[in-house]
């Protein structure tokens, strides 16, 4: 094993097959408590038409096997909590624990979204108090709890741009979005009805204010725009931005998925921006889980107010919150109940632990990056030089002469002992690397990644083979994707079952 | 603060090596006059908050899309653990396959419930999940109309009509008759060729047990997409799955998630083979590495955003992750014997609770059909004025089904769980005479 490599060593992990092999009849590992009322006959209760047998494949396993079985799996992942993370775009930084006690308190996880509104005060409450947070942080003047995540949220403010110009007369029929843009982005555009005009970033990779000039006419609804955008580079020309859509009618629309680099030190509704989502789950650390739940939350400027999604939060006299259904120019509803209220409780949580000092939070995170730009500028290409906020995009360009990719030295980075940066984004930078340290890191992780960084660049040097086959020290090699997806095997089925194997 | 890991030392040194005086440098590329100069009006820092007036103490008879079941703390611990909790999305299938293996066993028990073949790693809820199975079928017949069951969850059709306004889509709804299930006739008149789906939910918004042959055949006769949507998924332990459907949407709540006052939850869609590529979402499959060991990756990823951007099959990207291997984890507690006897308990106790209620007078079920653990009664009054005299019981009554269906005031929606125990039923249906008993 190379001697450079501090953070991480080998160990041994354990093998397990799928739940589904390690099933025996009869076994169980919950038991319910007895009956108390007469039994049912099903066949009688339901009918002979409704009635389902047993299901065949479903696992019969003990509850010590289930126990082993997913921590066996668990320790297959790498995770925030066993160290850097530097996915850029994804602001990977701590999940604090506290957020996972309160959002399971009786009285917050046990509440029945219909239950009587008299007994709902303490969730709404809760749901109040983040909206007046959210919106102080984002300089708005309304907003909507209720997407799921940032894609609905982004659906849910195209929606409200849609309803407001609409209501004007023309709803348009284009989304401007710069190529550097999120791919849920254009996405989104299509369901709520708009054609997609992409427009290309300048050389320093900032939107071309001159070229936007033009293709603004009484078409365009909105521009959709990412700011910081995914370069890492705050968007300077924004109130210009702002004031060349407004005065043709259109919106601005903000991606908020960078808010990292900005909570506490500006504020976008003063920048000019009309409607904009958050992402819980990046800027206000509620945990990933390996691909969700999140929540999307759509702060907005007055003009869109009267369309937000229904439920509506409304505080009575007295300070009594109700959710009022009805809203005759609302959007209609973009969720069931009162969007991913978990998600919202340790949002609120983690903001509330900070209070005004989560500005410390952003300056670490921008000075973290900006730690790892210096200490890495010259090892890797530096594609574009604007100054970085919290995140650093670089380039294989140097590696790349050796035959060496930004998804080689990604996958090598694992056998350093870390997750590996984004690789296929932005699509404006050839060989990409994008790194997104967060504040949730020490001097010391930032260190131990950079002096991997060298290490593999001086692999990718001198002898690149090592570096084009990692990873090395993970459970399984790189994996067949071509394979995976030509001859799509989606579930387990049992080998034996001739009628399964046939469908 | 507690959370970030910098001495003040530290960031001193950091600063040096980056070649800037103050960290405000690091900012000047924010306008001037647009940087906050004043603290945010947070409140905070705490430590510690707690949610007051809550439900703890009621007995509730609401489903209605969230239900309460039985949970082993054996889910809570395995989701807890920061391997699954603090990972990402597994694009790095090398150091992602726990998530992934756990994902392809999700897949794989959607398909076992639902009898469907292929099943994807969630979506946000059954709302939205019924709204995507319903763009999938636009997009594999190539028609823009739908016709939707009324019996249908109503939030479940608020969010489809969101989403179908701007995408050409017309949403009709089909009534229900007289016994609660779907209105055959009215649905083989509506039904034309140019429908692209037929969304029905079961057992559906009234507790009503739907028959899936007749209607999918009138789907299909019509080369109609037949989409069956399920909000209480434990019935699938006793109840026969929709196995005619094209698309099943289902809600994952009842697999081992709290109410959470609505969410997060796991929306799924399962749905046959030879429409997986018009499917939305995650896929995990399975595949080999370069030395033939089994192994897991996100596959068939060409009809996703990230790949796709416009041309996508859906917009989603985050989805409901954690949600979904709560479930799996709790179906693998329950396994085959403990689903299908939570199941029988449903049924055995919405039973007991319907001939209970029954006896008081003047209370009459509405709809004489089979039905899983939850079913529809009349009653004399308003179920408001009676729910709010319960609520001084400390029971908080029945949904009022008057609020979504203006021709079923006095009627409502009784909901009854394995957690429900015989004495609170018996004290249900005593609080629920002495408030009929009431002068009004």
């Amino acid at each position: 094993m190379n001697t450079k490599i501090k953070k991480a060593s080998r160990h041994t992990n354990q093998s397990e097959g799928l739940i589904f092999e390690k099933s025996s009849p009869g076994k169980r590992a919950f038991e319910l408590p007895p009956l108390d009322v007469p039994a049912a006959d099903p066949a009688k209760a339901l009918g002979a038409n409704h009635r389902r047998a047993g299901i065949e494949g479903f696992p019969e396993v003990s509850e010590i096997e289930v126990l082993r079985h997913f921590t066996r799996l668990s320790t297959w992942n790498y995770a925030i909590d066993l160290g850097m993370y530097p996915l850029g775009s994804c602001t990977m930084k701590y999940n604090p624990r506290v957020n996972e006690f309160v959002a399971r308190l009786d009285g917050i996880a046990t509440e029945h979204p219909y239950q009587p509104q008299e007994l709902s005060q303490g969730c709404l409450k809760i749901m109040r108090l983040l909206e007046q947070c959210l919106l102080e942080m984002t300089g708005m003047d309304a907003i909507t709890l209720q997407p799921a995540a940032g894609a609905q949220g982004e659906l849910t403010g195209l929606l409200l741009i849609r309803a407001f110009l609409e209501k004007q007369g023309n709803p348009r029929k284009k989304v401007l979005i710069p190529d550097s843009a999120h791919g849920t982005n254009p996405a989104t555009a299509v369901i709520a009805g708009y054609e997609v005009e992409n427009i290309r970033s300048e050389s320093h990779g900032q939107i071309d204010v001159e070229k936007l000039r033009h293709l603004v006419t009484g078409e365009v609804a909105a521009l959709m725009i990412t700011n910081p955008s995914t370069l890492g580079i705050f968007e300077q020309r924004i109130p210009e931005i702002a004031q060349i859509l407004h005065s043709k009618g259109a919106l601005l629309y903000m991606d908020g998925a960078n808010m990292n680099a900005l909570a506490g030190v500006t504020r976008p509704g003063d920048l000019g921006v009309d409607v904009m989502h958050l992402n819980l789950h990046k800027t206000f650390s509620t945990p990933h889980g390996g691909g969700g739940p999140g929540a999307g939350p759509v702060a907005m400027k007055k003009i869109l107010e009267p369309f937000r999604p229904v439920p509506i939060l409304v505080e009575k006299e007295g300070g009594r919150l109700v959710l009022e259904p009805v809203r005759p120019d609302s959007i209609g509803r973009v969720k069931a109940f009162a969007g991913n209220f978990g998600v919202l409780v340790r949002a609120l949580a983690y903001i509330l632990a900070y209070g005004p000092g989560v500005r410390q939070a952003t300056e670490d995170a921008v000075l973290n990056a900006n730690y790892i730009r210096k200490r890495l500028e010259g090892v890797f290409e530096l594609p574009y030089s604007l100054p970085s906020m919290h995140e650093v995009v670089f380039s294989d360009a140097i590696q790349k002469k050796n035959g060496v990719s930004t998804m080689d030295i990604a996958k090598r980075l694992i056998d350093y002992g870390f997750h590996p940066y984004t690789t296929a984004f932005p699509l404006i930078v050839p060989g990409a690397m994008m790194i997104e340290p967060t504040e949730s890191e020490s001097k010391e992780e930032c260190d131990l990644f950079i002096d991997a960084m060298k290490a593999i660049a001086e692999e990718a040097a001198t002898k690149p083979e090592i570096v084009k086959t990692a990873p090395h020290t993970t459970r399984v090699r790189r994996l067949d994707e071509v394979g995976a997806a030509r001859k799509p095997v989606l579930r387990w089925k049992p080998a034996t079952s001739r009628s399964e194997a046939a469908d | 603060m507690r959370y970030l890991p910098k001495s003040p030392t530290e960031r001193h040194e950091m600063l040096a090596a980056v070649g800037v005086k103050s960290i405000e440098e690091l900012f000047s590329s924010i306008p001037e006059r647009f940087r906050l100069r004043e603290a945010l009006k947070i409140p905070g820092p705490y430590s510690k908050d707690r949610a007051s007036e809550n439900s703890s103490g009621y007995t509730s008879f609401l489903g209605a899309g969230v239900y309460n079941h039985l949970r082993s703390v054996v889910t809570d611990a395995i989701i807890q653990r920061g391997e699954f909790l603090t990972s990402y999305t597994p694009y790095q299938a090398e150091i992602t396959q726990g998530t992934l293996q756990a994902i392809f066993e999700f897949q794989t028990l959607m398909c076992q419930l639902t009898g469907q073949e292929v099943a994807n790693a969630s979506m946000y809820d059954g709302s939205t999940a019924t709204t995507e199975a319903v763009l999938m079928a636009e997009r594999l017949t190539g028609r823009q109309r739908v016709l939707v069951a009324r019996s249908v969850h109503p939030e479940y059709r608020d969010v489809l009509k969101t989403y179908a306004k701007n995408s050409g889509l017309v949403v009709e709804e089909i009534p229900f008759a007289a016994n609660g299930t779907v209105d055959a006739k009215a649905l083989q008149s509506a039904l034309k060729d140019d429908v692209a789906a037929v969304v029905v939910q079961s057992p559906n918004f009234f507790g009503v047990i739907e028959s899936y042959a007749p209607l999918a055949e009138f789907a299909h006769a019509a080369g109609a997409m037949f989409v069956v949507a399920v909000a209480e998924g434990v019935s699938l332990g006793i109840v026969r799955p929709p196995a005619e459907a094209d698309i099943v949407a289902m809600e994952g709540q009842s697999f081992g998630l709290p109410p959470s006052y609505g969410g997060p939850f796991a929306g799924v869609i399962a749905s046959r083979e030879k429409f997986v590529r018009q499917m939305p979402g995650r896929l995990s499959g399975q595949t080999t590495d370069s030395e033939g060991q089994r192994g897991f990756v996100l596959t068939l990823a060409t009809r996703e955003q990230h790949i796709r951007r416009e041309k996508a099959t859906s917009n989603i990207c985050t989805n409901q992750a954690l949600c979904a291997l709560a479930a799996t984890v709790h179906l693998t507690l329950l396994g085959k014997e403990g689903l299908r006897e939570m199941a029988e308990q449903n049924l055995s106790k919405a039973h007991f609770a319907l001939s209970e209620l029954e006896k008081v007078p003047g209370v009459r079920r509405t709809f004489d059909m089979p039905f899983f653990n939850e079913f529809t009664i009349e009653l004399p009054r308003s179920v408001k004025i009676v729910n709010s005299q319960l609520l001084r019981e400390k029971i908080i009554g029945p949904l009022a089904l008057g609020t979504a269906y203006p021709e079923l005031t006095k009627r409502a929606l009784v909901c009854v769980t394995e957690t429900t125990t015989r004495a609170e039923i018996e004290r249900f249906a005593g609080a629920l005479k002495t408030a009929l008993q009431r002068p009004i």
